[in-house]
């Protein structure tokens, strides 16, 4: 599709930027773990993103554009050097033929809300933020690779590592209960 | 292909990333391989894990109000920059253009209020039960909302008209819980809704009749409480009640 080259009328802003609100309150709280930075995250973002839009351009993808600007944000933050620290870029090598499904795999059935929640509390920030951006806000792979500035072959393989380590924490969770299975 | 290299594949089939001509063929394998099949069913009931447990924090009101005015900004101070350049008629066209631009605002603000509170009416009415609190009795059905929400409101006599009461439960509006009470007029369900009016304020509405999604609304404050008929009735019929209802008190 043409996109005309040219910046977006201001009074847009607000039409593109005020909607995606809820969801980069819910994204910025999940990166920091903390209210009060999450609040102060969202705000910045939203001054950043209103300082630059004269100069975003009609055919970027907005959403992903908000996105990028919140995570740089938040990896400018305290917290989010902090997190940067242990951070390695993941090898877009790695094979990604997953291990046959094995009996454990059924006690994800019964890992609940909570679980999952803890579990994606425990994640690195690199493995949490990715699945939140696919599997919650369904953000296609090209759009992932825009918002986190990297190549779509990394996000693949990104996502699977974050994938199993997600399994791996609930099976360990769900682990006590494996013999009653 | 072996199973194996199909299930490398399967979470790029699952997140919609496979091109549509392999993705059909793995489809067909998945249709006759239990294993893999059973592999896709457990990725899914991961990513649905994922999906629901990510959706965890709501921002809060005060965060909402200061982004809203902070997106409504650059268009205030655009047309100040240009007032300093040009003469007041351009002044004049600017104000224009930014109160229409504010009433579109304002109008799509308000549909999405009115589409939520059409929400809540059908919600209710399609629960196996619409109401919590059972009664055509206003002594019985007011003070079942005592310590449930956070303000207290009257509820006026409708015996000897046609419009019967059938209960009540609580519903949220911008974050806010309210009555929700059903009143039935000739099989027709209408809604009553009453928020406090500092919660409705968010929301931008302003009084008077609406014709929304196929619903008719009327909307009234009154003692600091914001009233709403929602109803599937005619036009005439949400005014006789919310002229009851006013009347009554």
């Amino acid at each position: 599709m043409e996109v005309p080259d040219q910046p977006l009328p201001a009074a847009t802003f607000d039409d593109l930027a005020l909607p995606l609100f809820d969801q980069l309150y819910n994204f910025a709280r999940w990166l920091t773990a903390d209210t009060a930075e999450a609040e102060d995250l969202v705000q910045e973002t939203y001054a950043k993103a209103l300082r630059g839009f004269p100069s975003f351009r009609a055919g970027t993808n907005f959403r992903a554009w908000m996105y990028r600007i919140l995570r740089n944000s938040f990896l400018s933050t305290r917290t989010g050097l902090k997190t940067a620290i242990d951070f390695k870029e993941d090898d877009p090598e790695i094979s990604l033929l997953a291990e046959s499904s094995t009996p454990e795999s059924l006690l994800l059935e019964q890992a609940n809300r909570q679980m999952v929640q803890q579990a994606l509390d425990e994640l690195p920030v690199h493995f949490r933020e990715i699945l939140l951006l696919c599997e919650v806000e369904d953000m296609s792979y090209q759009e992932i690779a825009e918002t986190l500035s990297i190549p779509a072959g990394t996000v693949m393989s990104r996502l699977f590592r974050a994938r199993k380590a997600l399994r791996s924490l609930l099976q360990q969770r769900l682990g006590g209960g494996r013999h009653g299975v | 292909m072996a199973c194996e290299a199909w299930r490398g594949k399967l979470d790029a089939y699952l997140d919609g990333e496979l091109e549509p001509a392999e993705a059909a063929v793995l489809g067909v394998h998945l249709r006759g391989c239990a294993a893999c099949a059973a592999d896709a069913l457990h990725r899914v009931q991961l990513k649905r894990s994922v999906a629901s447990a990510g959706r965890r924090y709501e921002p809060g009101a005060a965060l909402r109000a200061k982004i809203a005015l902070h997106g409504a900004k650059p268009q205030r101070q655009i047309g100040w920059q240009w007032s300093v350049l040009v003469v007041p008629a351009a002044l004049v066209l600017i104000v224009s253009v930014a109160t229409s631009l504010y009433m579109s605002r304002e109008n799509a603000r308000r549909q999405r209020a009115y589409s939520e509170l059409a929400d809540l009416h059908v919600a209710a009415l399609a629960s196996a039960t619409p109401v919590d609190v059972l009664s055509s009795d206003r002594h019985t059905v007011k003070p079942w909302f005592q310590g449930k929400i956070p303000f207290a409101f009257d509820l006026p006599d409708l015996q000897g008209s046609e419009f019967a009461l059938l209960g009540g439960r609580v519903a949220y509006f911008a974050q806010t819980p309210g009555a929700h009470l059903i009143y039935q007029l000739r099989k027709h369900e209408i809604s009553l809704f009453i928020f406090p009016g500092a919660a409705v304020e968010t929301a931008g509405l302003p009084s008077g009749a609406v014709h929304a999604l196929s619903f008719n609304m009327e909307t009234w404050t009154q003692d600091g409480l914001q009233y709403f008929l929602v109803g599937d009735v005619a036009p005439g019929d949400i005014k006789t009640l919310s002229q009851l209802l006013r009347a009554g008190r």
